[in-house]
């Protein structure tokens, strides 16, 4: 189990993480949701022993380890950028943490060989890193942290550089690879859309300070704020200022959307409104929540449309599977799903969100 | 198409002519180093009419030639390993900590390298002797390190700079101490640059002169020393000048060819 108490990082002036705690269980695997700048690295570095946090302690199991040397600490690390001893062949790369242990050949060529094998290395082995594609590279870098056999496992975007299929499959075989071992598993991402495919815990960061941590889809479904709905959204979060008066929502008193079930019980006054880009589409079946908007761009994207659109000053996007080919600078009849239809108060606080 | 071919069977003579002027005293040298002395003062031939070892044999022979050669060897040596293995934790510290006043720091070291020996040659002389210490190798092993080590420091900066900070802390994560890891994984990935930095080292030690002369007699003597002072009773010998001269060549251009491919990144300290 690892504990955050209170942890703050400073560089000079500027804070890079404010007080922050944090519980992460054995065996759990745990997304760090940010954009860039948010303190995604700073954070793992503070767990990992790699920074000193300015105040605060960090515990694993039970022990207090502020201040422990990485060196003592059970860590394996894996970076956005592939890090690998270029001079070292893949087989001595891999086997480097072993090797330090003074594990026995055997051992070492034991564990190796079926690192390599999970990870697809096997006819690299003889190989240097820089021989190797980026994907290769990185998988190194992947089976190293394997062999490791370490209780607290720390990914910082390990797949960001990956082409997209790579990223796929590897995406996939992350948790599985790493959950027998029954470590704490840390992932930090940019992408919504990865927190939500790894499933498990996520923490939402923003600017320095955790704004949510539970189930990943919990933390996707019921944000405890607007700031977390933000960072939970790709692309962004549409969002409107409403007044809220008995059954409908209204802006300058003229009635807009209808109050969903789930947000009947909220108290009549000002608030802000927010969905999903997916839980806007074009006007079809159901037009109980039907509004008019004006076009700005269509951008296609294969399968699915991203439809910039206007409404009563605030920028929403649409985002609707299929091409939908919308001349721009047009009014449309789009339709809003109300039912997961999320509420805040003034200061960003959550008041109603899906049930 | 057709001036474009022309310029192109054109292009080799800018280069030749002036790779032969560079090496037309080279030439000469060497040329001079077979002849006789009476050959060499009395005729102008472009090739040894009597070609002759003589002038080599002379030097391999005679122990105040060729323990000029030794001199200059140990002492080079000694300034190399000296300098290298001082700058290589300075450059380590530059290239990865921040602290007060490093860039001031780092600047001045630089400015040492661009201090005339001359300034230098009084009170080295003067500190020296009050250590006992004139006339060895190892004076003027030190002393050469006031120009080496920030040469050194400011080569190995640049390639260190070039490894990601991140395979250091990968090798931490690994469980590498300190020590370990610089010698294990982090020298490998910077060995051309060391090299590089021992090569800058050794040829500035092999061609300065001022300093070691200064600071050594007859027991340390260096080769460059021997060769401006050997004007002997029966006059000059040119011939036996013109072989010390050629085997003074010989070890720069041996080393020169172990760091052929980084030598540029040498000259821009690493930093290309």
């Amino acid at each position: 189990m690892l504990e955050l108490k209170d942890i703050t990082k400073a560089v000079g002036g500027a804070t890079h993480i404010h007080p922050t705690s944090l519980v992460l269980e054995r065996g759990s695997l745990n997304v760090l949701l940010g954009p860039t700048l948010s303190g995604k690295t700073t954070l793992m570095r503070l767990m990992a022993g790699l920074d000193k946090p300015t105040t605060g302690s960090v515990w694993f199991d039970g022990k207090d380890v502020t201040g422990l040397r990485v060196q003592d600490r059970s860590v394996a690390m894996v970076y956005q950028q592939f890090i690998n001893y270029p001079a070292l062949t893949v087989y001595e790369n891999i086997a480097s943490p072993m090797r330090v242990k003074g594990a026995d050949t055997a051992a070492i060529d034991r564990a190796v060989k079926k690192a390599a094998e999970l990870l697809k290395l096997t006819p690299y082995l003889d190989r240097t890193p820089l021989n190797l594609s980026g994907g290769q590279q990185q998988r190194t870098a992947l089976a190293r942290a394997i062999v490791k056999n370490a209780s607290l496992v720390l990914l910082d975007e390990p797949l960001a550089n990956l082409d997209y299929k790579l990223r796929e499959e590897l995406r996939e075989e992350l948790p599985k690879i790493f959950s027998e071992s029954g470590a704490i598993f840390v992932y930090a991402t940019t992408e919504p859309s990865e927190a939500l495919l790894l499933g498990g815990n996520t923490a939402t960061l923003s600017e320095g300070r955790i704004t949510q941590f539970g189930r990943t889809i919990d933390v996707y479904r019921r944000p405890s704020d607007l700031l977390t709905a933000r960072t939970f959204a790709d692309p962004p979060l549409n969002t409107i200022a409403l007044e809220k008066r008995g059954d409908g929502f209204a802006i300058g008193g003229k009635p807009v959307l209808p109050v969903p079930g789930h947000l009947k019980h909220m108290a009549d006054g000002p608030m802000t409104i927010a969905f999903h880009p997916h839980h806007l589409a074009p006007a079809g079946r159901d037009d109980s929540a039907a509004l008019t908007v004006r076009t700005a761009i269509s951008e296609i994207a294969g399968s699915e449309s991203f439809v910039h659109v206007e409404f009563e000053g605030n920028r929403w996007v649409m985002l609707t599977p299929g091409i939908l080919d919308i001349e721009p600078d047009s009014e449309i009849t789009v339709h809003v799903d109300t039912r997961h239809l999320m509420a805040f108060d003034a200061a960003g606080r959550a008041i109603g969100t899906a049930g | 198409m057709n001036a474009q071919a022309k310029t192109r069977n054109l292009s080799w003579i800018v280069p030749t002519l002036y790779i032969l002027f560079l090496l037309l005293p080279i030439y000469w040298l060497v040329n001079m180093s077979f002849k006789t002395n009476t050959e060499i003062t009395a005729t102008f031939t472009l090739i040894p009419q009597a070609p002759t070892l003589r002038n080599y044999q002379v030097i391999f022979t005679d122990p105040a030639w060729y323990s000029g050669y030794i001199n200059s060897i140990i002492y080079v040596v000694l300034n190399t390993v000296i300098s290298v293995t001082a700058a290589l934790p300075a450059a380590y510290a530059f290239s990865r900590y921040r602290f007060l006043g490093d860039k001031h720091l780092f600047f001045w070291l630089l400015t040492n390298r661009m201090a005339p020996p001359a300034v230098f040659a009084l009170p080295f002389f003067q500190l020296y002797s009050a250590f006992g210490l004139i006339d060895t190798h190892i004076a003027v092993a030190i002393a050469h390190c006031l120009f080496n080590v920030p040469l050194a420091v400011w080569i190995l900066e640049g390639f260190m700079s070039g490894v990601p900070k991140e395979i250091d802390e990968t090798a931490y994560i690994d469980g590498y101490s300190f020590p370990k890891f610089f010698v294990k994984i982090f020298m490998p990935l910077i060995a051309s640059g060391i090299g590089v930095a021992a090569f800058f080292c050794f040829m500035f030690s092999w061609v300065e002169l001022l300093i070691a002369r200064t600071l050594t007699t007859t027991d340390a003597k260096p080769i460059a020393a021997t060769m401006t002072r050997t004007v002997s009773a029966s006059g000059m010998d040119w011939g036996v000048l013109a072989a010390a001269g050629v085997l003074t060549i010989i070890p720069g251009a041996l080393v020169i060819w172990f760091v052929r491919n980084y030598i540029a990144k040498g000259f821009a300290l690493g930093r290309v």
